[in-house]
């Protein structure tokens, strides 16, 4: 297939993605919208844990850190300052904080250039390590962030937390950030550049041998997935206009954890198709755990019924099909086109028969 | 014009207490292919080790094209010229064959690491002149036609020349093969000298090799050096080396060595 051709096919879909997204947002409840909304900042988590799990191998639990750091930094940028003033009742936000403004596009770049940062300075110490031990110190290090998010109380509010966040991140901001991640992951990962990522996962020492400065690609990507995180993060806490620490603790990693390995490792189709099944589905089940009768039985509600159903999930999933839902698979267009044809070619050699 | 290419000059390496090379001289010429044998054991990978920056070695120094690379990371060892291949084939095996070549060509691309999410077009052209040098490469060793099948999916003797292809792409002007006839019959071994001067030739590279097979040894080095416990206890020509009676002692012992 040339080009060109894909590239129109590229943007098809996304006209008609953006079409949809119109459609929905004139036709669909709050609710529903607010399902669109979160699939669409979920994918972009996923896929950047995706890029530093997925590919560079490199297993981290920091990602819940990453988007705290992205949504106070937006949310401390879209505030504004009279609102900040009232908001901080413990004690009054430090100057420059409360002055700080900025437009939404912008505030969000910060934050994920936040996120960004402070994933170099965790990768810088964290990244000699390997496998688990890795996974365990980033794990720590998002903790320690959230620690520190509940204690400076003069910026962050500290446990109260930011309330009231301009409800910026709507449809239109959330996919174009999505799309955006996409494309620029994509297409890192299929430059040269993300073959060595693959090295770097599949043989360190191979990676070594033939040139590849492995801390420094490990660095790259772990910073590259970081400031998406933060991105993620920044969005999330501006369709949600409320923050605090507590939100951002290491469930919220495993939930993208869970999208990642569900939708398939190392597979950015994966990643999507895994995060949308996943959140819409975590929304539907809500009414197992509403109170049912079947026949006489009376069953009460259970909270926590849906997560319940969905550890059997991932455990069948991890027992019998670690690919992934997906398997590893990547769409391309060059493939769907294959498909078509085989599915053409065979309708045309059924009429020649 | 200085000929010696690599130049290891009394180097050893102490793990511990353990000497595990001591005080091993070895003169690489440029275009030659030496060999690099001796018994299990006898720190002739730790060598390999050594020079590719994967050790670091305690005494002794490592001189390349007239520059110190001693104490040189495995990454920078290779973009200044040294490639290897492992006793144990360490392919991506995640990548298809060409995906494996071209990561090796990594290391000679020019465009920064972001270029790709740009639509720059100078990175366009780098990333297809490395994607045609690559199956350039496979061409030569006769796997491009496989270019886009599992790497590790190939049969074990193709898994083996797509790592010397591999190695090859990263250019370099010694190539450090570590056992390359493991685990191959006598047809795919006498190939793989076919291949070995082949290469040595096209590519213009030096090569050393470690290889057990003896008939390998002998049928294509020109220079065989032979070390035991971490010395090196003779060097020559194939001619000298098979009557070499320290040789035969390490190899099979003191009396043989006696009746040779």
């Amino acid at each position: 297939m040339k080009n060109s051709t894909k590239i129109l096919a590229n943007v098809v879909c996304i006209v008609i993605l953006a079409l949809f997204l119109r459609l929905a947002q004139s036709s669909l409840d709050g609710y529903k919208i607010q399902v669109l909304n979160l699939v669409a900042i979920n994918i972009i988590l996923a896929v950047s844990l995706n890029l530093i799990y997925g590919f560079t191998g490199m297993f981290s639990l920091a990602h819940a850190g990453f988007m705290a750091i992205g949504a106070y930094v937006t949310a401390i940028l879209i505030l504004p300052s009279a609102q900040k003033e009232m908001m901080f009742i413990l004690e009054p936000m430090m100057w420059p904080f409360n002055v700080m403004h900025a437009p939404f596009f912008v505030a969000v770049v910060a934050g994920g250039l936040a996120a960004a940062l402070v994933g170099l300075l965790i990768a810088l110490p964290c990244l000699k390590l390997g496998g688990d031990y890795l996974g365990i110190a980033t794990l720590g290090f998002g903790e320690i962030i959230r620690v520190i998010f509940t204690n400076t109380t003069t910026v962050t509010n500290g446990a109260l937390g930011l309330k009231g966040i301009p409800p910026y991140a709507n449809l239109g901001w959330n996919y174009f950030w999505c799309i955006l991640t996409l494309y620029i992951i994509i297409k890192l990962l299929s430059s040269n550049f993300g073959n060595t990522l693959r090295a770097v996962r599949d043989d360190e020492v191979a990676a070594k041998a033939m040139g590849i400065n492995t801390f420094r690609t490990k660095t790259i990507s772990f910073v590259v997935g970081a400031f998406f995180a933060g991105v993620g993060g920044s969005l999330m806490g501006s369709l949600i206009t409320t923050i605090d620490p507590k939100m951002f603790n290491f469930q919220l990693t495993y939930n993208i954890l869970m999208y990642v390995v569900v939708g398939g490792l190392g597979s950015i189709t994966g990643s999507v198709v895994g995060t949308t099944i996943i959140t819409v589905l975590l929304e539907w089940l809500r009414f197992v755990e509403e109170d049912m009768t079947i026949g006489s039985f009376e069953i009460a509600g259970m909270p926590g019924m849906r997560m319940l159903m969905f550890s059997v999930v991932l455990l069948f999933i991890i027992l019998y099909r670690r690919e992934g839902i997906i398997g590893g698979y990547e769409f391309s267009w060059d493939s769907a086109a294959r498909f078509v044809k085989r599915l053409t070619g065979k309708k045309e050699a059924a009429s020649n028969e | 014009m200085n000929d010696v290419i690599l130049r290891a000059d009394n180097i050893g390496i102490k793990f511990g207490g353990l000497t595990a090379v001591s005080g091993l001289t070895i003169e690489l010429k440029h275009g030659s292919i030496t060999s690099l044998i001796g018994p299990n054991g006898a720190g002739k990978t730790t060598v390999f080790n050594m020079i590719t920056g994967f050790y670091r070695p305690t005494f002794g120094k490592i001189i390349f094209e007239d520059r110190d690379i001693t104490n040189l990371p495995p990454h920078l060892v290779c973009k200044a010229g040294i490639a290897r291949t492992f006793q144990n084939i360490r392919l991506f095996s995640g990548g298809t064959v060409l995906q494996n070549v071209m990561t090796a060509c990594w290391v000679r691309q020019k465009s920064p690491w972001w270029a790709g999410a740009l639509p720059i077009p100078s990175f366009r052209r780098e990333e297809n002149e490395m994607r045609e040098r690559s199956m350039n490469l496979l061409a030569a060793v006769g796997l491009d036609s496989l270019a886009d099948e599992v790497a590790t999916g190939l049969p074990y003797g193709a898994q083996r020349r797509l790592e010397i292809s591999r190695a090859l792409a990263t250019e370099p002007k010694v190539l450090l093969l570590d056992e390359p006839a493991a685990g191959m019959n006598p047809q795919e071994s006498g190939e793989l000298m076919e291949f070995i001067r082949e290469i040595r030739d096209k590519f213009d590279v030096t090569i050393m090799l470690i290889e057990h097979d003896m008939k390998v040894v002998m049928g294509v080095s020109e220079w065989i050096r032979v070390i035991d416990y971490g010395q090196m206890i003779a060097e020559g020509t194939p001619q000298d080396i098979r009557t070499n009676k320290r040789v035969i002692e390490a190899y099979l012992g003191k009396e043989a060595g006696d009746n040779a």
